[in-house]
């Protein structure tokens, strides 16, 4: 009988055991290994000797600083992307999905039932220079015998919106969808009306600087960019946004959108494969840098320093983020 | 009175436009993204048709069978086809295990260090695969100074590829299972235990055919996660080729049909899984709710 109890009280650490020690072993452990090894000196042929190199990080930070620099705007820029095609999407799926609602989750996932590198071969074709997209737009005279998608910064900012849109959406539908419809049928009751003229003024300035900010880094006329973007922004907050949207829906979305941006914004900062098969020599990542660092130089102190720079960076950002937006109750959505 | 005529008059064309935006502009904008997220597929299945001159499948030139009559008919495409379904199998049937007891103890048992565990589920999901990469790969570097036997860790080979997909399955099996455990009925293993059924019975008997599932719904990730690996998978691997890491490799010195094929193949596959597990659970669901429960 007394064992029984024992075993009872002991039977979720059993449960855990192998589970955790796995973790502890080939995820904890090789990060700290990881932090011991940015600080060796040696190369591969004499091999490494540990000398608590601390210099190692102002050093690759000095180096490297425009790729650090580059991979967060173009992940924050590939995050802003996914969630303004996103929640429209998932808005729409969760409120007016109907009968197709589970068909239309499907064909957002089934991107996943696929290569993730074969989507990206397939982006190449789609954005030749003759391709799909700038073949018939060159033929008709609309686009610059010379105009180029392919190669550029924002083939790879394209890239990535595209392969984490998913990550977004599913997040953002979640949450949607658990929202009582009551509540919003009550705030349109007592009032809640179009958002006029706050709505226009906030999507025009949103959109205005999205717009700058996506020319700038892709180096497109930022003016223009921010004119169209600005104007868009416009007619969506005029006609689109209401008070009870403002006021009900978006509040009550905030843990998906918190999950969903992580679920973006963390692995499209670290990516590589975009950079590579779709961008340009400058257009590559900080996940480019280590890659090469680690598997064709075979400098692993420095590959070592860099990845535990990212890795640290975004550990911190998330604690920043979760602080900034969310309470246990997000962090526990995003979990 | 006047008041409420005002504020009807006001709200008249808004929901007018409200009607339009209802009718037309979601339904248009729905068709629009979704067929945003389709085309690379649809693009890779269409090129698993081609016939291309060089050795690079990239510009469209005939309709072929050739690449689907001869799917494995390249030098290192089967090996590497072999391992990638190797390690997946492997991975899903370790990480779903393990994961599945952490979901079980988190979702059902209150005890100390919940929040440590939580917080060790979550990390590697939140850890960039270059960063879950890198870290392995210098740790198994490292490993031929540690007191443990030679050829466990280091060389890198099929079995480091394996370590590694069981530690990033794991996490996302935990918050699989953990989700269809929420509302789990917990009187029904009550009542097996009021009529005589010890806890392994019971177990067995009531609370895995509930939970099933959720732990198939998580080995599906799983093995969909490990089957396409590329990143983690390219830091731990060695000499050992898989599917994406072929790719890859093959990207640089032009893609065969042969791939195409292959990614259609796996593509398929694994929405007719699904279609079919779905469907399985709907019945499933409808019989519990026939019986009652």
């Amino acid at each position: 009988m007394r064992r029984a109890l024992h075993l009872r009280a002991a039977a979720p650490y059993l449960l855990l055991l192998p589970g955790l020690l796995w973790l502890v072993l080939f995820y904890v452990y090789p990060a700290f290994q990881m932090f011991l090894t940015s600080l060796w000196t040696g190369n591969i042929d004499s091999g490494y000797t540990q000398t608590w190199n601390w210099g190692i990080y102002p050093e690759a930070i000095s180096e490297y600083w425009p790729w650090l620099a580059r991979s967060i705007v173009y992940g924050g820029l590939a995050t802003i992307l996914a969630f303004s095609l996103g929640f429209p999407l998932a808005y729409a799926i969760a409120f007016r999905g109907g009968a197709y609602k589970n068909i239309l989750l499907f064909l957002v996932i089934a991107p996943f039932f696929t290569s993730f590198l074969l989507r990206t071969i397939s982006w190449k074709i789609i954005l030749a220079d003759s391709g799909l997209v700038l073949g018939p737009l060159k033929d008709v005279g609309l686009v610059p015998e010379e105009f180029r998608l392919l190669a550029t910064p924002a083939a790879v900012v394209a890239g990535i919106t595209y392969n984490f849109l998913p990550f977004m959406t599913l997040p953002l539908y979640v949450a949607l969808e658990k929202i009582d419809r009551r509540l919003i049928e009550a705030a349109e009751d007592l009032y809640a009306g179009p958002w006029r003229p706050q709505g226009t003024v906030v999507g025009l300035v949103i959109g205005g600087v999205l717009g700058v900010v996506v020319g700038l880094v892709m180096d497109y006329p930022a003016v223009l960019m921010g004119v169209a973007f600005g104007a868009l922004g416009a007619v969506v907050g005029t006609f689109l946004i209401s008070q009870a949207f403002i006021r009900v829906t978006l509040p009550l979305a905030l843990p998906g959108i918190f999950a969903g941006s992580l679920l973006t914004f963390i692995p499209a900062v670290g990516d590589f494969v975009n950079a590579e098969l779709l961008g340009n020599p400058q257009s590559l990542m900080i996940g480019n840098v280590i890659q090469a660092r680690y598997l064709q130089v075979t400098d692993y102190p420095t590959a070592s320093a860099l990845s535990f720079i990212l890795m640290l960076a975004i550990l911190v950002g998330l604690f920043i983020y979760a602080r900034l937006i969310g309470t246990e109750e997000l962090t526990g959505a995003a979990i | 009175m006047a008041t409420s005529t005002a504020v009807a008059a006001r709200r008249a064309p808004a929901a007018r436009l409200g009607r339009i935006v209802d009718r037309w502009l979601l339904p248009i904008y729905l068709v629009g993204v979704t067929a945003y997220l389709i085309l690379p597929v649809a693009v890779m299945i269409l090129f698993s048709f081609n016939d291309p001159t060089g050795r690079s499948n990239l510009t469209w030139r005939e309709f072929s069978f050739d690449a689907w009559l001869n799917p494995l008919g390249r030098p290192g495409l089967a090996e590497a086809v072999r391992n990638s379904l190797v390690i997946a199998m492997l991975a899903t049937l370790i990480a779903t295990a393990l994961g599945t007891m952490i979901g079980l103890a988190l979702s059902r048992y209150m005890f100390r260090g919940r929040a440590a565990t939580n917080v060790l589920i979550f990390l590697p999901m939140s850890t960039p695969e270059i960063v879950l990469g890198a870290s392995l790969l210098t740790m198994f570097v490292a490993s031929v100074q540690l007191p443990i036997p030679q050829g466990v860790l280091f060389p890198l080979n099929i079995r480091t590829i394996l370590i590694a997909h069981i530690m990033f399955n794991i996490s996302y099996v935990v918050v699989t299972v953990k989700a269809r455990l929420a509302n789990f009925p917990r009187h029904l293993e009550e009542a097996a235990m009021d009529l005589g059924a010890n806890e392994w019975t019971t177990f067995w008997k009531v609370t895995f055919p509930l939970i099933l599932p959720g732990v198939i719904a998580a080995a599906l990730l799983a093995f969909s996660l490990s089957i396409d690996d590329y990143v983690v998978t390219a830091f731990t691997s060695g000499q050992t080729e898989t599917f994406p890491l072929y790719i890859y490799g093959s990207q640089l010195r032009g893609i065969p049909v042969q791939v195409n094929v292959i990614g259609t193949m796996i593509f398929v596959s694994a929405v007719l899984l699904v279609v079919l597990t779905t469907l399985w659970q709907r019945r499933v669901a409808a019989r519990d709710y026939g019986a009652g429960i």
